[in-house]
């Protein structure tokens, strides 16, 4: 049974742009979720959201996002992860959305306003422990392993 | 007052029409790893000016750094469109070197590889930020479009505006499904073709006109 730790709103511990995975739940043997809140992401800027998303994952956490990144985000997202990779450790992350229905539905306007495309839930994790099984408009079906 | 207003209109619609004319756009060749972009890259550079972009291969992560073609000019219908094609490297989430092994390559130059493809991949990043004017997305159209990469770099390119043409490659294969991918990315226009065996490059040429020009 994996152990699942939640952070909802930054008040169950750690600051507000602190590493919700400061918690033990992965060391023995568990795997550790952090569900982060739309509002806990609010706040933030691009960097700190990346740096909190890594954080976890490089500690093998799975991340969920409430509320997804921005295009831009998941741009420097990729750059920052790439940066990141060691060829006797990290090897990148696996990140799955839901195809985004909504990337035309706003238009330029829609875009413009932000109200497009961070709408949408996020699972983020260390590539190496979790595998896409399955994919399409309304499920997304992972396999997690925990080594 | 008029007189002044339709000059400054006239020196402007100049003005801009000679920079429209001189400066050619930079055109990125986007997708993920072995979709065929060099394959393709090479394909409009040896049509339009003779010479290759970089070398081509089975070997994921084969181009890990940018590489332009400039003044490839391209003439349809009367008209001619000069591009620079920018051909990048493929666009992924991860980078495992003993993926390389695979490929009977030694684990010095498999570390060697995927460190580059890194860097590689980072670069096609902050290009697509900030250094082109519009973007090819080649797919490998016997594989499955719906992935993760695929939905995020479309996302990226629509929320920068620029114009995407989805090219649809390796149409010479049997498993091959144009309209999968035609489904997955409705919102844009889709271009079947084989970039190897030179397959619909007359419409290929036709859209890149059509779109960049």
């Amino acid at each position: 049974m994996p152990g699942i730790t939640t952070d909802d709103d930054g008040e169950s511990g750690g600051s507000q742009t602190g590493n919700p995975s400061d918690g033990t739940a992965s060391d023995d043997g568990g795997i550790q979720i952090d569900m982060i809140s739309a509002e806990r992401m609010d706040g933030m800027r691009t960097m700190e959201k990346i740096r909190l998303i890594l954080d976890g994952v490089h500690d093998g956490n799975i991340v969920i996002l409430e509320q997804g990144l921005s295009p831009e985000e998941e741009s420097k997202l990729i750059e920052v992860t790439m940066s990141e990779i060691n060829p006797d450790g990290f090897t990148g992350i696996e990140i799955e959305t839901y195809p985004g229905k909504t990337n035309n539905d706003g238009g330029f306007f829609g875009r413009l306003i932000g109200n497009s495309e961070t709408n949408k839930l996020t699972v983020i994790g260390p590539a190496n422990r979790i595998e896409t099984l399955h994919k399409d408009e309304t499920l997304i079906s992972t396999l997690v392993t925990r080594t | 007052m008029g007189l002044l207003t339709s000059l400054k209109s006239s020196i402007s619609r100049a003005t801009t029409s000679l920079f429209a004319g001189s400066e050619p756009k930079r055109i990125g060749i986007y997708g993920p790893p072995n979709a065929g972009k060099t394959t393709l890259a090479n394909r409009i550079a040896r049509d339009w000016t003779g010479d290759a972009v970089g070398p081509e291969s089975h070997v994921p992560h084969e181009t890990r750094r940018a590489r332009r073609k400039e003044n490839v000019e391209i003439k349809r219908n009367g008209k001619s469109v000069t591009i620079d094609v920018v051909d990048t490297p493929g666009v992924t989430t991860k980078v495992d070197y003993k993926e390389f092994l695979e490929h009977d390559i030694e684990k010095e130059d498999a570390v060697r590889r995927s460190r580059e493809a890194t860097e590689g991949v980072a670069e096609a990043m902050h290009w697509l930020r900030e250094d082109v004017d519009g973007v090819i997305y080649v797919l490998d159209s016997a594989e499955d479009p719906f992935t993760q990469v695929n939905t995020m770099l479309i996302g990226i390119i629509e929320s920068q505006n620029l114009p995407v043409l989805i090219f649809a490659n390796k149409i010479d294969l049997e498993d091959s499904n144009v309209q999968r991918i035609a489904n997955a990315f409705p919102q844009h226009e889709t271009v079947p073709l084989s970039a190897l065996e030179g397959e619909n490059m007359d419409e290929v040429y036709d859209k890149i006109a059509e779109y960049f020009g």
